[in-house]
């Protein structure tokens, strides 16, 4: 084995392909009225510009469970609707987690062929390993992290899709 | 071909199956790592990752002059949705109420 004297970067990568329009999508993202429809159903509130603020709000079942007033916090570092989201996160539900600081998220919402698009989101989880197993579902009874989130968005959207049409 | 039968072959191969499990372990590999640990031409490796990366289960990111290769496990998570849950709902939710009943009697 050799060791390199390079910072190891940690990163993961979700891709899905969605039959929706790009802005349906960030819509999807970025509004909470859509977004306590997918996922954990938690509202995200995003302030859509850089250095603006992104906070995630507890779902009444998480309050139930003693969640704090804002789960998740960050900030946006480069708002491009709709194909461009770039911002930060930490999870502050656990205490371990919210040690680890916050980490970047980048969203892409990519126009392909036929009405659909690609939606791919890199989660820059460096110096940060109970936010990764988090994030990738690796922790017993706390949901199934991006993989779940997406699948469950390109479900909405598709659903909603095919009852307007 | 639909995306499920792309993903469905795609994990039909034991070499293919190999190359997302070493990426499970440690992600965002380039080519020469993931074919240090096949007895198989790079070209052999080439192919196969190729398969995966049309099924949507590895995504490929260029970083400087390297090509990383990404695990990407939301096919795998909607063939779940999609299939498998559909058929052990009903376990589950029997589960569930066992659960329940053995708690209320707690």
């Amino acid at each position: 084995m050799t060791t390199m004297a390079r910072t190891e970067v940690t990163t993961q990568v979700y891709r899905v392909y969605i039959k929706a329009s790009a802005q349906a999508i960030w819509d999807a993202i970025t509004q909470p009225e859509w977004n306590v429809r997918y996922g954990y159903q938690a509202p995200c509130e995003y302030e859509l510009r850089p250095g603006g603020a992104y906070r995630v709000l507890p779902s009444p079942e998480m309050v139930k469970y003693g969640a704090p007033e804002v789960i998740i916090d960050g900030e946006v570092v480069e708002a491009d609707p709709p194909h461009r989201l770039v911002q930060t996160w930490r999870a502050l539900w656990d205490p371990e987690m919210a040690a680890e600081g916050h980490t970047r998220v980048t969203w892409e919402i990519e126009e392909q062929d036929g009405g659909v698009c690609r939606l791919t989101v890199t989660h820059d989880v460096t110096d940060a390993p109970k936010s990764a197993a988090q994030l990738a579902g690796e922790i017993p009874n706390a949901g199934g992290g991006w993989s779940y989130i997406l699948s469950d968005l390109k479900t909405l959207l598709e659903t909603v899709n095919s009852l307007q049409s | 071909m639909t995306d499920d039968d792309r993903v469905f072959k795609a994990l039909a191969d034991p070499t293919r199956r190999f190359l997302l499990d070493r990426l499970f372990e440690r992600d965002g590999r380039t080519l020469t790592e993931l074919e240090s640990e096949l007895e198989m031409t790079r070209f052999g490796v080439m192919k196969h990752l190729r398969v995966l990366e049309e099924a949507g289960l590895v995504v490929v990111h260029r970083s400087g002059r390297e090509k990383l290769h990404y695990l990407n496990p939301v096919p795998i998570r909607l063939i779940h949705d999609r299939w498998i849950d559909k058929y052990t709902e009903r376990q589950v939710s029997a589960l569930a109420d066992l659960k329940a009943e053995l708690e209320d009697q707690a």
